[in-house]
């Protein structure tokens, strides 16, 4: 019966391709822009996902406090509390951290060979390069007799080493920051953007004591980078620095934290959250066209059904239950959706590979996606099927043999 | 396929009927149509026997109720009151899905405008019965072929209703209406579209029917010689029966 009725739509729709084939096209669209939609969705939150990733789920940054200046707040980081000594106590008195570093940033013009480069000039401790993985491409990486030594050494990487010495090797030229000459022992690493969109490449490194006394001229660090052994025992490694920093900075149990801690895999949480909200907005303006393409479907059949009145009496005539009727229209829309669902699924496939080969844009094209959008397709046929069969199921047989 | 190319109605697993001889016994059939507050009496209490093997032309001017008499007579359509027993069976009270189910099974209808699905070819047009009572398609084509060599069409099976003459679009008609063996062949005008030379053999080919294969037929038709074809003639006037004869 229901093989019957599937026939009688497929020889019902090829009788009238084009219209088919137009009522198909809402449709082919609606699933088509839902799969392309998500998979855009679905490939930038994988990026953002996989770029934290890159940057340490295991992480923790220790930033100084606020505080209030005649009433004015500075924003984070605003307080001078945290020093040089607290990265090291950090690293030496808790167990699961395997790796502190202060970190000092500031853009400054930097002078090498025949040309200048406006970059951030970072002090940081020979442990940054563990905690953050960077790789060394060139000579070597800070060490701790460069930080015990104040000693004027620095690591360039590739967008300045491009930038200032060309093709060259830099290793053993000197650049100049702030007319101080630093000899370069190493180049960085490429790393290309980060998840924020900077280039991390445009970076000088030099030894954080070096950057506070000589380039800076501060006593107090603006963060502290820490590792953890795993990312799961971030939290613990929270509390514990918590109560070290309290102690050692001598805060009362009624006063506030002086410095606060970020947890990167929250940041990272944070950034997914959102990629996973601009998914759902970009999958639901596309379900909107799905459903205009089940109002079209819902059109179409009113005007196949009035079209078809002489046929519907005929049918009935000759021993057509109004359940035969009703069945062969929704079974009609229903192949017409699940047709235009099936076309829409190589559209929306297609179209995703075309975003992601032309403009470089990540895309995930997720199966679970595929197979609701088809589902769904599916539904809005038999859905919006149902009352244009109902009309047909209900007609009068006497009158729709008159029909004309 | 003996005598004279007439081929004979297919006998193949011919279900075991009851051969009653009555096939319509009809009994103080009223109609009453409500046209807002007005009623209007359709049918004012009819009384018919037909037999099997009769050939019977309704007749009467319209508004006598004979268009009305043909829609009960065919299961589309209720009487307000009176029986009506198809093969024994009271059908006035049976629900629409069981209508349909007679419909498929004891009637088959032949229209004035033929009737049949355009684009679609005279055997699938034949088969169209068979769809609704669950018959397996090889069985189907089978019986569809042999019905249009009944009526006069072998050979032209797979033509589209468009590329046949209206003569050779009836006989698929009657074809349609033969296929699932009915007690009863309703006939309404089957000539109105047709020339005098095409309704002849259109008719001819209702008289041989009946004549050699025995199937009770009842025709519509407002033209006398049409009604000549027929062996009874039942005139309709006003709602009732006004003249049953019997030719010869």
């Amino acid at each position: 019966m229901l093989l019957m009725a599937f026939r009688i739509a497929l020889r019902a729709l090829a009788r009238n391709k084009l219209r088919s084939f137009l009522t198909m096209l809402g449709i082919i669209i609606g699933v088509g822009a839902v799969i392309t939609m998500v998979a855009i969705g679905e490939g930038a939150k994988a990026l953002v996902r996989q770029q934290i990733a890159s940057l340490g789920t295991n992480l923790l940054v220790i930033l100084p406090g606020t505080m209030t200046l005649g009433g004015a707040r500075t924003g984070s980081g605003g307080r001078q509390s945290l020093s040089d000594s607290d990265a090291r106590a950090i690293m030496n008195e808790i167990p699961v951290v395997t790796g502190a570093s202060p970190v000092l940033r500031q853009t400054q013009q930097v002078i090498g060979g025949e040309q200048n480069w406006q970059t951030s000039v970072q002090g940081v401790a020979p442990e940054y390069q563990q905690i953050r993985d960077w790789k060394i491409d060139n000579g070597r990486f800070l060490s701790q007799a460069d930080v015990e030594s104040t000693v004027k050494v620095a690591l360039i990487g590739q967008t300045v080493a491009y930038n200032l010495f060309g093709d060259e090797d830099p290793i053993d030229n000197v650049i100049r920051i702030k007319k101080i000459p630093f000899r370069i022992v190493g180049v960085l690493g490429a790393k290309g953007q980060s998840g924020m969109g900077n280039d991390q490449d445009d970076v000088v490194m030099v030894p954080y004591t070096t950057m506070m006394k000589l380039v800076m001229g501060v006593t107090y660090i603006q963060q502290i980078i820490v590792a953890a052994r795993s990312a799961d025992l971030t939290d613990g490694a929270k509390n514990q620095i918590t109560l070290l920093l309290r102690e050692r900075h001598k805060l009362r149990p009624d006063m506030d934290d002086d410095f606060m801690i970020r947890n990167l895999s929250d940041i990272a949480e944070a950034a997914s959250n959102s990629a996973t909200v601009m998914a759902v907005l970009l999958g639901s303006i596309a379900s909107v066209s799905l459903l205009v393409g089940g109002i079209g479907i819902m059109n179409i059949m009113l005007v196949s059904v009035t079209e078809r009145t002489r046929e519907i009496g005929i049918r009935m005539a000759v021993g057509a239950r109004s359940r035969d009727i009703l069945l062969q229209f929704i079974v009609e829309a229903l192949v017409m959706a699940a047709i235009g669902g099936a076309l829409g699924i190589v559209i929306g496939i297609a179209s995703s590979d075309i975003i992601n080969r032309w403009m470089e844009w990540p895309v995930l094209v997720r199966p679970d996606i595929v197979a609701i959008a088809f589902a769904v397709s599916g539904g809005v046929g038999v859905f919006f099927g149902f009352y244009p069969a109902q009309k047909a199921a209900h007609l009068d047989p006497i009158d729709a043999l008159r029909y004309e | 396929m003996e005598n004279s190319g007439a081929a004979q109605f297919p006998k193949h697993d011919e279900p075991s009927r009851e051969p009653t001889a009555q096939v319509i016994r009809i009994r103080d059939l009223r109609k009453v149509y409500k046209m807002g507050d007005i009623e209007v009496e359709a049918l004012r209490g009819i009384n018919v026997d037909i037999e099997r093997a009769e050939f019977v032309a309704v007749m009467g001017a319209s508004g006598s109720g004979k268009s009305t008499f043909m829609n009960i007579l065919g299961c589309l359509d209720r009487p307000t009151a009176g029986a009506y027993f198809l093969e024994g069976e009271d059908v006035s009270t049976l629900s629409p899905d069981e209508w349909a189910h007679i419909r498929n099974q004891k009637i088959g209808f032949v229209f004035q405008g033929f009737n049949l699905l355009s684009r679609t070819s005279a055997v699938e047009n034949v088969e169209l019965p068979m769809m609704y009572n669950g018959m397996q398609s090889r069985e189907r084509r089978a019986r569809a072929r042999d019905v249009l060599t009944l009526v006069g069409l072998e050979g032209r099976q797979h033509h589209m209703p468009n590329q046949l003459s209206g003569g050779q679009q009836q006989r698929v008609a009657v074809a349609r209406a033969l296929v699932n063996r009915p007690a009863l062949i309703l006939a309404d005008e089957p000539t109105g579209n047709l020339d005098s030379k095409t309704s002849g053999e259109i008719m001819e080919l209702f008289q041989n029917l009946n004549a050699r294969e025995g199937i009770t037929i009842v025709l519509v038709t407002h033209e006398a010689d049409i009604a000549d074809y027929a062996k009874r003639r039942i005139v309709f006037r006003d709602g009732l029966v006004v003249s049953d004869e019997r030719k010869g």
